[in-house]
């Protein structure tokens, strides 16, 4: 189990199975919030690791999804490039409890300064 | 309702060590139950149930919803029980605080009983969704016995029942009402029923089931609110508008573990009570076991783990634990008890890099079969409609062995992998007798395969075409790809391309089988036509989505999932992740007012770039897809619409100024080109496709490298087809000539249509030309002097379908999650928060 602070996104419902949708975070790297047809969620930084592609636009099928720009194959697992290709995009811990999405805080925002860590 | 059974004997045990059990129900006494049977005298045992009513078998209320069963049947543990193992039971009477500090609890009706163990065993409350009318009367849950007594109460007066969830619970609840009379919708969340336990194929087999039994399940669909009539439940309305009529609403979401007493005490709590592999809690003497814990980051909502950890517990608490014992989380599995459906599923079948998915089929029979195999180890297994092998894969799965040998035949079913066939099926298949029958959609047998292959079929589709054998729907694909490495070995050739790694099937066999069979829906094609793997790819759902698209207009609903970025967007993706807009110009032409309107765009969104496209039109650059819809909004004001710049349809019209103003030109090529726009737009194709006029053959607009290009000319129109620019240029093929615009416009869709209904997805009128060649297409468009007016009448009437504004629905907010963020994170101001 993953400790530390968690983001309230919202509800499980914002997002159709089979897409994804996204998250700008001021200062930091977009995240796109993936919903698999079977339901699962997956969150990683929105940018594929060949140039740059918005990952949630691509087309989802199983866990992975085909980045809309030059159809590299990433898993949404792990975020690495499935196939013959390569490289890895970060992921977002996640988990979802009583039908709404938390993000890992650290993952989103970086640690949380000394001061504030309660 | 203090039925206090036993109570005598529990006085006389005092000296004892006081266990007191808070839950009554299949964890609490099955943990009772192990203990007992360790050490029956080291504990004087009082339990507490807030039911009032002894121990039952929780999973047997479908059963007596259903009717197959009565209360009697399903009890567990009667007062006997209760009384000869000396056990106080105070029923009807919740504990609503933990004392740690004086170690007792108190119930409800003030009743204190102090312990020295302490086990919790509160299992889950139903989760309600949080929505207007939840509170009123006629709403109930479906977890214990009296909301059994609420829905059999509410089937006597018959009428409708609304489900809200299409899990496990929701759809055994459906079921019982549905046989108790009422009429039921079952309402989804989302796109698969069941889909923490179903793939989308097994998901797709299991609604289209319970629609022939009368039920209708409504997916994809959110419940907005329950609607209220004379103080009680009226109906249920969906966030779409759709209200649905209804006597009883049975909400069955979800459970949340019952951590309330747990949380109050102070004791550990994530989203269950925290406990350790022997269900210890934070409190050394405060054990939890059942639904309410959460073991290793897992909680569970079935039975089976109950078991193990009773066990774990027990041993603990008589101080038999051996040494490393303990409770190490289970593997699940579930059967849905609905009867005569047979659904089994196990393990992990998400997928991944790594895993292997083995798909069977057999649409005839309606079985649906898929493992998933991870270095050669089982870990994860849907069955539908043969459930026969459900336990020894769930054996396989628990016990992860080394599967590589039997891998080849797994999915056959235990009898198949362990027979003679190890490893190798073409050596079942070569065990076969001549009669026996391979395929059964086409009555072929093994002799009749083998006799085609030796009379010099050499390749999949070679026996396909000859003698049926897998034609169909193609699940003896396997069967026969043996025999022909059986008959010629390493003569077998490569058949035609086939639509993608999922399937045998070429695109041809797939639109020929699309239309024979009927097939109106993604998961449906993939289930009557063998697909092997469960959800299809990035290449052939646009494929599919297409054909049927293509096949079914007016009928079938476009599935955005299954489109590439731009055509779920409306808009090209750039290499920045922005988007450029294209507003249709027909035929070239603009105007004042929608100059203005574009370079009121251009200044509102910052656009960094306007360019004239090579189509004869305007694209704004830079647009970022949440502005889209606003975007749209101006410029429909301005009376433009969508271009399909980003399509695999119909791009531009490209004209030149012809007759009205040139002064070589011999027909109204601008007047011709927007015609031909207007009756073309907004229909979806294989490719994109282009379409030029010129006004005489000097061919300003460049219509011979165009998919359909007319050329005037004094006496008429000749007309070209399957020219492109692009990396192979290609120029056109003249097609006939012809008089009247009329017959132009006749032509253009006639030919359109046919490229539409007979081109593979992602294939450009050229290569289609250069495939089928040019003698077929004038052959299929006019030796039979009607099939222009069949074709081009089948065109116009698809485009009915397709000719309404893309951007309009969006700008008017149909689908805003395609285009809003979920939200911004901010961290500054977060944190002053
Ligand atoms: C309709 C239905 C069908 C099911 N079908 C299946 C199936 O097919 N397969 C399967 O594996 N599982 C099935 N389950 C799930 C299974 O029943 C549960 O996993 C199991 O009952 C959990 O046991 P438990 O002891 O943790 O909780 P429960 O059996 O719910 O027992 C908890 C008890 O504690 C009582 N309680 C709660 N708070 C207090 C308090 N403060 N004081 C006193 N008492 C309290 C509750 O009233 C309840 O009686 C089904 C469940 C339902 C409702
Ligand atoms: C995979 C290859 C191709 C890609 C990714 C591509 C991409 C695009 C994009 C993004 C546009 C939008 C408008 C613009 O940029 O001006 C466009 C327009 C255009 N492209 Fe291509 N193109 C491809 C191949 C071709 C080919 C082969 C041709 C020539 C036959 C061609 C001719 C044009 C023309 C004429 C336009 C303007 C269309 C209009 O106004 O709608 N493109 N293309
Ligand atoms: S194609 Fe002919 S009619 Fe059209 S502009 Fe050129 S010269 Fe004039
Ligand atoms: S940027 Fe994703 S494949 Fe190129």
């Amino acid at each position: 189990m993953m400790h530390g602070l968690w983001l309230d996104i919202g509800p499980v419902t914002q997002i159709e199975p089979g897409s994804a949708r996204t998250l700008p975070v001021v200062g930091g790297e977009e995240i796109a919030v993936f919903r698999t047809m079977r339901g699962e969620i997956y969150a990683l930084v929105n940018k594929c690791p060949h140039k740059q592609g918005p990952l949630s636009q691509g087309i989802i099928h199983g866990d992975s999804v085909t980045c809309p720009l030059h159809n590299f194959r990433i898993s949404l697992k792990t975020g690495e490039a499935l196939g013959d290709d390569e490289g890895c995009t970060p992921t977002i811990p996640l988990k979802v409890d009583a039908g709404r999405i938390f993000l890992l805080r650290e993952a989103v925002l970086g640690p949380v300064p000394a001061q504030q860590a309660a | 309702m203090n039925a206090q059974t036993g109570f005598e004997q529990a006085a006389s045990t005092e000296t004892r060590e006081r266990l007191v059990v808070i839950g009554n129900g299949m964890a609490g006494c099955r943990a009772v139950e192990e203990i007992l049977a360790r050490d029956p005298h080291r504990f004087s045992i009082t339990i507490f149930g807030a039911e009032p009513r002894v121990n039952y078998n929780r999973i047997m209320l479908s059963p007596v919803l259903a009717g197959e069963k009565t209360f009697d049947d399903i009890v567990l543990n009667t007062p006997e029980w209760y009384a000869s193992n000396g056990i106080a039971l105070v029923t009807g009477d919740p504990v609503v605080h933990i004392d740690r500090e004086h170690r007792q609890v108190v119930s409800q009706s003030g009743h204190v009983e102090p312990f020295d163990k302490l086990l919790i065993a509160t299992g889950s409350d139903p989760f309600v969704i949080p929505v207007p009318g939840k509170d009123l009367p006629g709403v109930v849950t479906f977890r214990d016995l009296d909301d059994v007594e609420r829905m059999l109460s509410a089937a006597d007066r018959g009428g409708s029942a609304v489900v809200i969830g299409g899990g496990l619970l929701g759809l055994e609840a459906a079921h019982g009402l549905s046989l108790r009379g009422m009429k039921v919708t079952v309402i989804h969340l989302m796109g698969t029923l069941m889909e923490r336990q179903l793939d989308e194929a097994a998901g797709w087999l299991l609604k289209a089931e319970l629609e022939k039994r009368g039920q209708t399940i409504l997916t994809e669909a959110n419940t907005d609110a329950i609607l209220e009539k004379d103080g009680h439940v009226a109906g249920v309305r969906l966030n779409d508008g759709r209200e649905i009529a209804a006597d009883i609403v049975v909400m069955a979401v979800g459970i949340r573990p019952n951590t309330a007493l747990a949380k109050a005490a102070g004791l550990d709590t994530e989203r269950g009570i925290m406990v350790d592999d022997h269900m210890i809690t934070s409190d050394p003497a405060i054990l939890a076991v059942g639904e309410c814990v959460q073991h290793r980051g897992t909680c569970y909502g079935l039975v089976a783990p109950l078991w193990e950890m009773c066990r774990a517990l027990a041993d603990k608490v008589t101080e038999k634990a051996p040494e490393g014992s303990g409770y190490a989380g289970s593997v699940t599995s579930t059967k849905l008890k609905v009867s005569g459906i047979d659904l089994f599923s196990a393990g992990d079948f998400t997928g991944g890099e790594g895993t292997e998915d083995i798909v069977m089929r057999d649409a005839a029979r309606g079985v649906y079969k898929r493992v998933v195999l991870k270095d050669n180890r089982l870990i994860g297994a849907v069955l539908y409609g043969d459930t026969a092998d459900g336990s020894w894969y769930f054996d396989l799965l628990k016990k992860e062995e080394d599967l590589s040998d039997i891998r080849e035949a797994l999915i056959f079913g235990q009898a198949f992998a362990s027979g003679g066939a190890l490893g190798d099926p073409n050596a079942a298949v070569a065990a076969l007798s001549d009669d026996a029958e391979i395929c059964g959609c086409n009555g072929v047998s093994k002799g009749q395969v083998v006799d085609t292959i030796k009379a010099g079929a050499c390749s999949l589709a070679a026996v396909r075409s000859q003698c049926k054998a897998s034609a169909s729907c193609g699940s003896c694909t396997g069967l026969v790809e043996s025999l022909l490495a059986l008959t010629l070995g390493e003569d077998v050739q490569e058949g035609p391309k086939t639509l993608c790694g999922c399937t045998s099937f070429t695109h041809d066999d797939v639109r020929r089988l699309i239309l024979e069979k009927e097939l109106k829906a993604i998961p449906e094609v993939m289930q009557e036509l063998h697909w092997e793997s469960p959800e299809g790819c990035a290449s052939c759902r646009p494929a599919l989505n297409y054909y049927l698209l293509c096949a079914w207009p007016g009928e079938y609903e476009d599935d955005q999932k299954s489109r590439y970025v731009n055509e779920r967007l409306h808009a090209n993706i750039q290499k920045d992740g922005t988007y450029s807009v294209v507003p249709r110009m027909w035929g070239g032409i603009t105007n004042p007012q929608e100059l203005r309107a574009i370079a009121d765009v251009v200044e509102k969104y910052n656009a960094p770039m306007v360019k004239v496209t090579g189509g004869q039109r305007l694209d704004i650059f830079g647009i970022r897809k949440e502005d889209l819809p606003s975007v749209w909004a101006d410029l429909n004001a301005a009376g433009m619409v969508s271009g399909h710049a980003y399509g695999k349809s119909l791009r531009t019209v490209k004209t030149c100024v012809g007759s009205e103003w040139c002064r070589f030109g011999t027909q109204d090529s601008t007047g011709l080109g927007v015609k031909l726009e207007r009756m073309t737009w907004g229909s979806w194709m294989p490719h994109k496709f282009k379409i030029a006029v010129s006004g005489c053959p000097r061919n300003c607009a460049e219509a011979t490298i165009k998919d359909f290009g007319v050329v005037c000319v004094d006496s008429g129109y000749e007309l070209h087809v399957g020219g492109n620019g692009g990396m192979k240029l290609r120029g056109t093929d003249l097609l006939c000539k012809v008089a009247t615009e009329q017959e132009v416009m006749d032509v253009c869709a006639a030919f359109t249509q046919l490229y539409r209904e007979q081109a593979h997805y992602l294939e450009r009128t050229a290569p289609w030309i250069e495939r089928v060649g040019l003698e077929s297409v004038k052959a299929q468009l006019f030796d039979d002097s009607e099939a222009v007016k069949w074709l081009a009448g089948r065109f116009r009437y698809s485009q009915q379908f397709m000719q309404d504004d893309p951007w309009e629905k969006r700008a008017a907010g149909d689908r805003n999650d395609l285009h809003a963020h979920l939200g911004e994170v901010r961290p500054l101001l977060l944190e002053n928060a």
